[in-house]
This record gives C-alpha cells, sequence and structure tokens, in this order.
C-alpha cells in the first residue's frame, strides 16, 4: 500500500463512521426526548421522567390508528406476497413477449410519487363509485408493498435452480405443492426480506393513504402528524420508542436467523 | 433452414414452444392488479390534464401553470432540493460503501444496522427530530456556538440547506445499498492488477472502481432524486409552508384550497418528470450493462 492508498482508505473509514452516526442521530433524538421531563425540546433535556410515556395512553384515536396500521400493513403485505410470487415464478420460468418490461413494470411503483399516486387513486376510486375508506387504503397499500416484495423476489428466483421443482414433481408432488414444499422454505431469506421491507413501508406510507383516509380511518403517520401540528408533545418520541424497539427485535432475529447482510442484500 | 444453420453452427436447437405458455399466465394477477389500480388511475389523470372542458384537447392547463412566476420558481426549487440531495446522498454514500465493503464483524454489523435501524422509525418522526436539532436554541447551534464555529445562533430550520440535509438523511440508505451491492460483486484481484501494473490509487479510482460502480451510482441516483421530487412529509416538517415545493402545491389544492383542476395539473408535472427519471435511468443502466 502506498501513502495515498492509506489516506484514501483512512478517509473512507472517516466518512463511513460519521455516516452511521449521522444516520442514528434521529434514533437518538427521539429516544432522548422521549424520556424528558420538559414539554418543549430542549437538548439536552433538563430533567428526565416518564411522563410522556403515561401521556400515550390518554391520546384519543391513537390506538385505531395503530391497529388499522397494523391490519393495512399485514394484509397488503400477504396479498402482495402471493401476487408476488406467482408473477416472480411467471418472470423467471414462463416464455411470453415482454417480460423484462414486467420486472421494470411491477418495480416502478416505487420510484412513482406518492401524492400523484394518492390524487391518481381518490380520483380513479370515486369515478367506480369506491367510497369505503378502508378498502381503498387496502387496495392501494398492495400497491405500495408489491414492489419491495417483487424487488427481492425476482433477484432470488433469478439465481434458483428450478429443477429442484421438476425433481420434486417427478417424485409426486403437484405444482402448487412443490411451490409450497421446496421453492418457499429454499428462498425463506427473500421472503423475509421482501416481507419486512414492504410492511415496513405500509407502516411508514403518508402520502398515498393521505387522500384516501376519512375522518373513522386515519393511519398512524396520518394521526402522527396531526399530533405534531396541533399539540407537539414528546408522547410521539415515546411512542416511536417503543416501535424502535419493537425493530431492534425484529432485526436480531432476522440477524440470528437469516444474517444481516443477506437480509439487506435480499 | 434455422435447423440447418444450427446443424452447421453446431448449436443445439432451440425448443420450440408458444409464445406464451402456462406459467407465464402466473404473471396474470399481479399484472392485472396493477394495471387496473395503477397504471390506468395514473394514464386517467394524465390525460385529464390534457383534456378542455368541452371534450377537447388542449394545452391550457399548463400554459397557465407555466405563466405564473410563482410556479416556476416552486419547479426549480423542487428540482434544485432533489438535486443537490442526491449530490451530498452520492458524496457520503460513495465513501461510506467503501468502508462497508472493508468492514468484518462487529463494525460491519455497526454499518449494516445503521442502515436498516432507521427505517424502523417512520419518516413523519424521523423529520421533527431533525426540526427539533435545527432549531435555533436546538442542540446544533448550540454545539457549534460551544465549539466556537459560530458566534451567535443562526438560522437553520425553514432553510433550503436545512431540508438537503434533513432529506439526504432519509434517503441515503437507498444510495449506499446498491452501490455497496455492486462493490462488493467486485474483484479485488482488479485493484491489485492495476496497481501492480503501476496505476496510482487515483488514476485506479477513475479508470477501474467508478466504471464498475457506475450502475450501482446510477440506480441509487435514480432511486433518491426520484424520492426527494416527490418527498412531502419531510419539508413540510423542516421549511414549512414558506418554501412551497411541488408536493406541497399538490396537497394543498386539494387538501385545503378545493382546487383539483390545479392539482391534476401539478400532479400530471410531477409525474411526467418521474417517468423521465425512470425511463432514462433504465435506460443508462441497460447501457451501461450491454459494455460490461
Amino acid at each position: 500500500m502506498t501513502r495515498t492508498d492509506q489516506i484514501f482508505s483512512r478517509l473512507s473509514w472517516a466518512i463511513g463512521l460519521a455516516t452511521a452516526a449521522f444516520l442514528m442521530l434521529p434514533i437518538v433524538i427521539t429516544v432522548v426526548v422521549s424520556f424528558s421531563a420538559s414539554p418543549v425540546y430542549t437538548l439536552p433535556p433538563p430533567d428526565w421522567s416518564l411522563r410522556w410515556y403515561e401521556a400515550l395512553q390518554r391520546k384519543s384515536g391513537l390506538v385505531e390508528a395503530v391497529i388499522l396500521s397494523l391490519n393495512l400493513a399485514v394484509l397488503s403485505t400477504a396479498i402482495s406476497l402471493a401476487l408476488g410470487t406467482a408473477a416472480a415464478i411467471a418472470v423467471a420460468r414462463g416464455q411470453f413477449p415482454g417480460r423484462a418490461g414486467v420486472g421494470t413494470f411491477v418495480v416502478s411503483p416505487l420510484m412513482m410519487p406518492g401524492l400523484v399516486l394518492g390524487v391518481a387513486m381518490l380520483q380513479f376510486f370515486r369515478d367506480i363509485g369506491l367510497r369505503d375508506a378502508y378498502w381503498s387504503l387496502l387496495l392501494a397499500h398492495v400497491v405500495i408493498t408489491l414492489p419491495f416484495v417483487m424487488r427481492t423476489l425476482l433477484a432470488a428466483m433469478g439465481s434458483f435452480d428450478f429443477s429442484m421443482i421438476d425433481a420434486a414433481r417427478t417424485l409426486g408432488m403437484s405444482y402448487p405443492k412443490a411451490i409450497a414444499k421446496v421453492l418457499i422454505p429454499n428462498l425463506a431469506p427473500a421472503y423475509l426480506t421482501g416481507g419486512l421491507f414492504a410492511f415496513l413501508a405500509s407502516m411508514d406510507n403518508y402520502p398515498i393513504s393521505i387522500f384516501l383516509t376519512d375522518a373513522w380511518n386515519k393511519t398512524l403517520p396520518i394521526k402522527m402528524l396531526q399530533y405534531l401540528e396541533e399539540q407537539p408533545d414528546p408522547s410521539i418520541a415515546a411512542m416511536s420508542t417503543g416501535l424502535i424497539l419493537l425493530a431492534i427485535v425484529v432485526l436480531a432475529i432476522g440477524a440470528r436467523t437469516v444474517g444481516l447482510n443477506r437480509m439487506i442484500q435480499g | 433452414m434455422t435447423e440447418l444453420r444450427h446443424a452447421i453452427s453446431g448449436t443445439p436447437p432451440r425448443p420450440i414452444r408458444s409464445p406464451i405458455d402456462k406459467i407465464a399466465l402466473l404473471a396474470a394477477p399481479g399484472l392485472l392488479y396493477l394495471a387496473v389500480l395503477y397504471a390506468i388511475p395514473l394514464l386517467l389523470l394524465l390525460l385529464q390534464s390534457f383534456r378542455s372542458e368541452d371534450g377537447g384537447i388542449t394545452l391550457d392547463a399548463y400554459t397557465s401553470f407555466f405563466a405564473e412566476s410563482y410556479n416556476l420558481e416552486v419547479l426549480l426549487r423542487t428540482l434544485r432540493v432533489a438535486f443537490l440531495t442526491t449530490l451530498l446522498s452520492l458524496a457520503i454514500a460513495y465513501p461510506t460503501a467503501i468502508a462497508m465493503n472493508r468492514a468484518k464483524g462487529v463494525w460491519l454489523t455497526v454499518f449494516l444496522v445503521a442502515m436498516v435501524l432507521p427505517m424502523s422509525l417512520g419518516v413523519v418522526v424521523k423529520a421533527f427530530a431533525w426540526s427539533i436539532l435545527f432549531r435555533s436554541n436546538g442542540a446544533l447551534n448550540q454545539t457549534m456556538e460551544f465549539i466556537g464555529l459560530i458566534d451567535a445562533p443562526i438560522r437553520m430550520l425553514f432553510t433550503e440547506t436545512a431540508l438537503v440535509v434533513g432529506a439526504a438523511n432519509v434517503f441515503l440508505p437507498f444510495m449506499v445499498l446498491p452501490i455497496y451491492a455492486v462493490l462488493r460483486q467486485q474483484d479485488e484481484a482488479l485493484q491489485h492488477a492495476a496497481a501492480s501494473l503501476g496505476a496510482g490509487p487515483i488514476f485506479r479510482f477513475f479508470n477501474v472502481s467508478l466504471p464498475l460502480t457506475l450502475p450501482g451510482i446510477v440506480a441509487g441516483a435514480a432511486f433518491v432524486f426520484s424520492m426527494s421530487i416527490s418527498m412531502y412529509v419531510i419539508p413540510s416538517l423542516i421549511v414549512g409552508e414558506t418554501q412551497q415545493t411541488l408536493p406541497m402545491l399538490i396537497a394543498r389544492s386539494f387538501l385545503y384550497l378545493r382546487n383539483e383542476q390545479l392539482g391534476s395539473t401539478i400532479s400530471a408535472i410531477l409525474l411526467i418528470i418521474a417517468i423521465v427519471v425512470v425511463l432514462s435511468s433504465s435506460f443508462l443502466a441497460a447501457r451501461l450493462g450491454a459494455k460490461e
């Protein structure tokens, strides 16, 4: 290694570690603020307390928002995994014109502006006479989650050896059974990763949901922004700290079963 | 004829199949779903923006949008913020991806956790955390004053710089991970080969590393740029109403002004920009792929 090499290497390490700190900064602030005794956000907090965790119980509509968001995230991820598995098998194994284009098309909602999708869906649902907020939200959240599932499944199936499916069928399994017993267990990491990112994307979606909610169906991000605009006290930070804890548990399980690197690379 | 050609060239004839087979039908439910609930609504939105009141085709909505200098200002700001966010993200992400690629054991875990854990914090809370930091009595100002970087608190909240920093913080993983993915596939021996042939580190970077990582850069930049032009929550919490962007104008015209005509036009403009970004990035990616 020459001197310049060493300088380059040290520089990339320094920037890399600074980036890691930069990325973690909002988490640190949220956790610190949640334990602050002060209702305004002074950093560092003048004193520590758990009062914002107690205040959470008195927030009206918060529990309903969490339940609605979880409901939408779980259902839309499950539907996307089913639709995505079928579509990814078709792209990996099927013969039809425009196969490569299909991959681009199903991942493209990821790069479309959320608000524009929300507007377009709002107008479309109105045109076809769908007025129910819950069903509008669920239909829309499948569009949000499907690209995340497809991206990882397409990559995973690209390197899956489909002769294993043929072998299972020779041994007497039906095609759907071979998929369930051979393909899905083999691609478990991809399912875990795609499912996790899809779930998080649904939980976190604001721009599409804002056009489809009504007074009774408000998702968690919408409710949180509303609280922050109306009464910005640290109880939102307290709830976020709870969600961070949950994420740490999920990540730890994922890291033990799949490995972090494989999880992220899909 | 084709059989003959295969016999001569020695390659086995490809099995003749019908253009669509049974397995291809598995794509139908997903494609149909996206066609009905994603493609058609967007298409209708786009078509509607060209429709005049008597049912003809017109560009009126666009000409009246671009006639107002305020709208142009907003469009330019949106593009500028997205461009700066992409640039800042790339400048931070590239060295980070290199460090990640060399990291092992605990350090690799630190990097990976830093990439993924923040995703569990919703964008609403993340943007709010940044607005706390940027306040004039906030931690950032106090720290800079303490170490003597500034004499008096400077205004950071409600500035474009704050918006770019906050946005880069949220979108950074989407730039780092694609670059990290291509770096991981790179053969270290290439670097050593170039070095042993006498190439200096700077020459090696521009002639070996950079060309090989370009697909990752293109993917990451397209991602960050398209997310930056469409972000809504981050600017509304960090810059507020004073400096509008296109998505904020859309939300305002629909949710507060109840001016659907204007909202639809701006939506169509933002959609066209996003489609151009997607198409040009996939064109670039295809060209880069073809070169290899």
